[in-house]
């Protein structure tokens, strides 16, 4: 359950400290009463409540689909609520645009989309309400305000100028920070605000967090990462299907409490038993020797064999996500050299990662616009890989195509109300599905899957490791990255964990803990790591 | 962020099958088609005479075999504004072809249908291999398509006559009250109808126009995909050029210039999304059907350039609003 | 020293497109029979300035992510416009300049309707009002006709003090007294930020709508101003279908040799004006090098065809072939 982030890197005072100073009731300003919100057939919200009290951190928890997105926008007035009542200071209040919210103090840091990639910091932090001069933009006083609510989020480094197209993703999730607090909210609100943050970023944010606190800021704490939350909540509240589920006093529930209200019932991870590997000197199916690409990836070096279910772990953005997309073809002017079955090959595009000779398949990152065409069919998706496979001379052959589909579904399970539905319309979960039997229509040797669980529902989860595992038995051999560790110590035999592009160490058999999973994260002494030898 | 999709798809999935199957768009297309038939009927009773009618659809014919090409770039999110030049190129080539006795009449068609393939390459190129808009490209080619036909002719008007060959094509009859020109742009319609539905060509061209980073992804070798689209509409271009020639007994100046807006507007009409991915073939048809119907009327009634053009500019943008809207954000 | 290295990253496209016009013009004169002389100086600013016009007309709506293939048509119908009432006292003509800017303003603001709160895309849009405008402007002039208050007409394509082409103070009068307050504006920066991510705009609160109309009406108004100057230029109105697509193209042209990004939110109408100048100066370069006319269309072509190629040189800096798609 618990991510990969910064769980050591926060220092700080424990979690029950930060609790038992603010004891005295203190009345909420802010309240959500009976709010829902239907898409179409589907209830994302449902009578939702929801209480927020000035100077407290409010953790929301709760599986993707539980309804806290849309919860989220409706408070931020960009959706409108069907049913339901928002007070603020005890007055009805409803929001007809971003711009609205933001006018009645409720600001929002976002994973990403509120930024314009072609403005400048300045121009990006100031753009709710900028100077003004005789009706024009006053760059001086612009200047001014950036750097102090630069300064205030902690991101002194970043230059006001700066385009932020061409800023890195965390320091864009800084300027974002500076932003909301520019227009100094009564509520903050953070949606996963923290998933591409540096350690040393989520530091001096949650020192930021703090004071603010301090100062009186409400703060909607929204994240997967318990230990997050563990370290800067007040109060939790629990959603699940559209509907607040539970409100409790942070600390007072142990994690698996948690996860049970989030999942609604008895939560055992189940990873599928794994074999016990010989080490037999078989040819690996894929092996990396030196692999290099500009600054990302540093000279790796690893096999995979027949079976292998290999694991990439390391804190985010230590090249994981590039190796992937190297192996795969995708990336130019690689170093080093990749062997299949023992033999040089040279792949160039995806295309040839997937054809015969190679057999590779990838997962991609983000299966919205990257593993699938939203506004086209089930079928339309299904068929997308393997239109080579299933066509004579470029006629695509009808009979075989459904024969296959039909095998995939099935196989797959994928809950949808037909295959000439548009793939849009289909839960997450069942997105996911329809990328991976995308892939497994072309019974690949090989298959890389990036980060393929996030943002997946716990049912569908179980589904894919039980799935990677019968692949593995087949004789697949899967390379698979995930920022959850207990996936990596629950589906691989074997975890390769980066650290600035490089592989710092190899963790199978009794090694594969936690503990030593964390440590090789951080690249700490390697003399304090185990490596088992089975 | 959130896992319900507020895709409109997902109420669009409730509809009854059999209706959802009629694509709204190319529903409005056809029904403006009887509007116009009516309304011309008014005005005069010919209007409706079988006569006038296949006139029409050999009228329709050439500006269908353009509309056929600009579907497949428009389909992939591109647009191919070089079918003014290409069109006269291909003309201009085949009747210059047809000058050189018996083998130049064979070769008329072929090679004036190669000159605008040859256009198509290298506008797929710049557009598939080296990124560039398709907008820019495709009016640099039309510029230099132009550059070319005007260094050849000499700046005067063509001499050479179409040859015997592409004038029957265009005008000559094998079934009796059929004129082949609508003949040549059936089979190409219907080539297109089986590319789309059929092929792998086809079913890529959607995916592609629908994202191009998850076709590549997918291991589609979508750069030949996108260069060989504008190779084909290159081709078109200048097919329908040689036809519209072969009516004309001979290739004109600027004979292109009044298909090259009709063709996107004829497409957009029958529903096919300008920022690709979506769209029939069947709408194109009935797009190229509308506008031809509707240049007509205005014609036969007598209307002054002046006119046509602001209403021909009115319609469009009427239908447009009824059903061409881009859904609200909010 | 960094706050120069923000500078010039800011206006990269502005300061290529600057570059290949100083390029092309260089090697204009330097084989121009005449050289430099305030004479070809005048001809090149005026028809330069004609384009540049349009151009600016088509970079305030290529920035808000959109394409305005009427601008030509703008151009001709605001020219026929003049020719009626730009003529006679001072009064008179003043108010037939406010009354033919007006229509140009008024044009673009109908395209902004029709693309903003209509959601109809651009191209079509515009392909649609262009035939109207057009349609207007044959009904006005069926033939080419009318007249204009040839003092101004004659001082505003003349020179000033001798040497200066007065229609380029003229240019740099409306750069700054137009161009540089829109642009640094809320309503300016709202189409740039409009152009560059809709959606992030909308989330920041940005006035989309305005800003999106705003930059329409004032593409309506330069596209105006060309057509204004155009009059006096010839003086005459004509409604010449041919001139004006070609004008429409060649927009298109200008701004993507300005820096302007098709897809919006990056580049200055100044690039435009850049990119519109260096434009001109290629078919005035083949006339130079005394290459026979018939050549000129192909070469112009040729050399257009290069020039947006170059951008495709970044290509070989490419790492990530996903880059290629965005």
């Amino acid at each position: 359950m618990p991510r990969f982030g910064s769980r050591h890197a926060t220092s700080g005072q424990p979690g029950f400290l930060m609790t038992l100073q603010d004891d005295r009731a203190v009345e909420p300003f802010f309240r959500m009463n009976g709010v829902s919100k239907r898409y179409g057939g589907v209830r994302a919200l449902e009578n939702a409540d929801l209480v927020v009290q000035a100077g407290r951190v409010h953790a929301i928890l709760g599986e993707n689909g539980a309804g806290k997105s849309t919860l989220i926008k409706v408070m931020t007035g960009v959706v409108a609520p069907d049913e339901g009542t928002m007070l603020m200071d005890g007055n009805a209040v409803s929001f007809r645009s971003p711009a609205d919210s933001a006018s009645h103090g409720i600001a929002c840091v976002f994973q990403e989309l509120s930024l314009i990639p072609d403005l400048s910091v300045a121009d990006n932090i100031t753009i709710a309400n900028p100077p003004l001069k005789f009706g024009m933009i006053d760059q001086k006083a612009q200047r001014a305000i950036t750097l102090e609510a630069l300064a205030r989020a902690g991101a002194e480094d970043i230059h006001p100028r700066a385009m932020v197209r061409d800023l890195p993703l965390s320091r864009r999730q800084m300027v974002e920070i500076a932003k909301a607090l520019v227009g100094k909210p009564r509520i903050l609100i953070l949606d996963e605000a923290t998933s591409a943050l540096t350690a040393s970023d989520v530091t001096k944010v949650f020192a930021v967090l703090k004071r603010l606190r301090s100062e009186g800021l409400a703060i909607l704490y929204i994240s997967h990462r318990m230990h997050e939350i563990a370290e800067l909540a007040d109060e939790c509240t629990v959603f699940r299907n559209g509907q607040k589920v539970a409100s409790y006093k942070a600390g007072t529930k142990t994690d698996n409490e948690v996860v049970e209200m989030m999942i609604g019932r008895e939560y055992h991870s189940v990873f599928p038993p794994k074999p016990v590997r010989s080490r037999a000197d078989t040819q690996p199916v894929l092996e990396c020797r030196n692999l290099g690409w500009t600054d990302r990836l540093k000279d790796i070096s690893f096999a995979a064999g027949k079976g292998e279910v290999i694991g990439l772990g390391g804190l985010d953005g230590q090249g994981q996500r590039e190796l992937l997309l190297a192996l795969f073809g995708v990336l130019r002017g690689t170093t080093g050299s990749v062997l299949i079955d023992g033999k040089a090959v040279s792949i160039n595009s995806p295309s040839a990662a997937r054809s015969a000779d190679v057999g590779m398949a990838l997962i991609p990152e983000d299966r919205k616009t990257e593993g699938l065409m939203l506004p086209m069919t089930v079928r339309e998706n299904l068929s997308f890989a393997s239109l080579d496979h299933l066509s004579n001379g470029g006629v695509i052959d009808r009979t075989k195509e459904e024969a296959l589909i039909d095998e995939m579904v099935k196989l797959l399970a994928i809950k949808t109300a037909g295959i000439d539905i548009t793939v849009g319309s289909l839960s997450g979960g069942n997105q996911q599905k329809v990328v991976i039997a995308k892939w497994l229509m072309r019974h690949p040797r090989i298959i890389l899957l990036n980060d393929p669980t996030r943002g997946i529902d716990v049912g569908t989860k179980q589904e894919i490791y039980q799935l990677l595992r019968r692949l593995a038995d087949a004789g697949a051999a899967i390379v698979f990255y995930s920022t959850d560790y207990d996936e990596l110590i629950g589906c691989c035999d074997r975890v390769l964990v980066l650290y600035d592009g490089k592989v710092v160490s190899q963790l199978e058999g009794g090694g594969l803990t936690e503990h030593a999973l964390i440590a090789s994260a951080l690249n700490v002494d390697k003399s304090r790591i185990l490596e088992v030898a089975e | 962020m959130s896992e319900i999709s507020d895709h409109p798809a997902a109420s669009r999935a409730r509809v009854p099958a059999f209706l959802r199957k009629v694509d709204p768009a190319v529903a409005t297309a056809f029904g403006c088609i009887i509007l116009l038939l009516v309304v011309g009927s008014i005005y005069s009773s010919n209007f409706l005479s079988p006569d006038y009618l296949v006139q029409q659809l050999k009228v329709a014919s050439f500006l269908g075999i353009t509309a056929a090409g600009m579907m497949l770039v428009i389909l992939l999110g591109h647009i191919d504004l070089s079918v003014p030049w290409v069109m006269t190129m291909g003309a201009m080539m085949a009747c210059a072809m047809a000058g050189y006795g018996t083998t130049g009449h064979v070769l008329a068609i072929p090679f004036g249908v190669f000159c605008g393939a040859l256009f198509g390459l290298i506008n797929g190129f710049g557009v598939a291999y080296l990124r560039i808009p398709s907008m820019i490209i495709t009016l640099a080619t039309n510029v230099v398509a132009q550059g070319l036909m005007v260094l050849y002719t000499g700046g005067f008007s063509p001499q050479d006559s179409a040859p015997p060959a592409v004038r029957w094509l265009a005008t000559g009859f094998i079934i009796p009250g059929v004129p082949n020109a609508i003949l040549v742009w059936a089979a190409v319609s219907a080539l297109m109808v089986f590319l789309f539905a059929r092929t792998a060509f086809g079913r890529s061209v959607y995916g592609i126009g629908n994202s191009e980073r998850a076709a590549y992804l997918s291991g589609v070798n979508t750069r030949w995909i996108v260069m060989t689209a504008f190779v084909i509409s290159g081709a078109l271009s200048a097919f329908s050029g040689v036809l519209v020639a072969g009516y004309a007994s001979k290739a004109a100046q600027s004979m292109g210039d009044a298909y090259l807006l009709p063709s996107i507007a004829a497409v957009v009409l029958g529903g096919t999304s300008i920022l690709g991915g979506k769209g029939s073939y069947l709408g194109t048809i009935a797009g190229v059907i509308l506008i031809t119907l509707l240049q007509s009327i205005l014609s036969v009634m007598q209307m002054p350039e002046a006119g046509r053009q602001i209403i021909y500019g009115v319609v469009i943008v009427s239908m447009l609003l009824l059903y061409g809207r881009s859904p609200a954000t909010r | 020293m960094s706050e120069w290295r923000y500078w010039l990253n800011e206006q990269r496209g502005t300061l290529m497109g600057l570059a290949i016009f100083i390029a092309m013009f260089a090697v204009y004169i330097s084989n121009h029979p005449a050289g430099l002389t305030a004479n070809v100086a005048q001809t090149a600013a005026n028809k330069g300035v004609l384009l540049a016009f349009v151009a600016m007309a088509q970079a305030l709506v290529v920035l808000t992510a959109g394409i305005d293939l009427s601008v030509g048509m703008i151009f001709i119908l605001t020219n026929c416009i003049a020719s009626y009432i730009v003529v006679g006292s001072v009064g008179m003509t003043t108010l037939g300049i406010v009354g033919t800017l007006l229509a140009g303003t008024a044009c673009g603001a109908i395209n902004g309707l029709l693309v903003i709160y209509g959601r109809l895309q651009p191209i079509v849009a515009t392909i649609s009002t262009g035939a109207i405008y057009f349609g207007i402007a044959l009904i006005l002039r069926p033939f080419p006709g009318g007249g204009v208050n040839e003092d101004l007409a004659d001082a505003l394509t003349g020179r000033l003090f001798g040497v200066i082409p007065a229609s380029l103070v003229l240019l740099f009068a409306v750069v700054l007294v137009v161009w540089i307050p829109f642009r640094k504006s809320v309503l300016g920066r709202a189409a740039y930020a409009a152009g560059s991510s809709e959606p992030a705009a909308f989330m920041s609160g940005v006035p989309i709508k305005r800003g999106k109309f705003a930059a329409y009406c004032l593409g309506g108004l330069f596209a105006g101003m060309g057509g204004l100057f155009l009059t006096f230029f010839t003086y005459t109105g004509d409604a010449a279908y041919q001139s004006g697509s070609g004008y429409t193209l060649w927009s298109i042209a200008a701004v993507v040799l300005g820096g302007i990004s098709l897809f919006g939110g990056r580049g200055s109408a100044i690039g435009a004006i850049f990119g519109a100048f260096a434009a001109r100066t290629t078919g005035d370069m083949l006339f130079v090098f005394d290459v026979d006319p018939l050549w000129q269309p192909l070469l112009q072509g040729v050399v257009l065809l290069l020039a947006v190629s170059i951008g495709a040189i970044a290509l070989f800096r490419v790492r990530n072939r996903l880059e290629w798609f965005q």
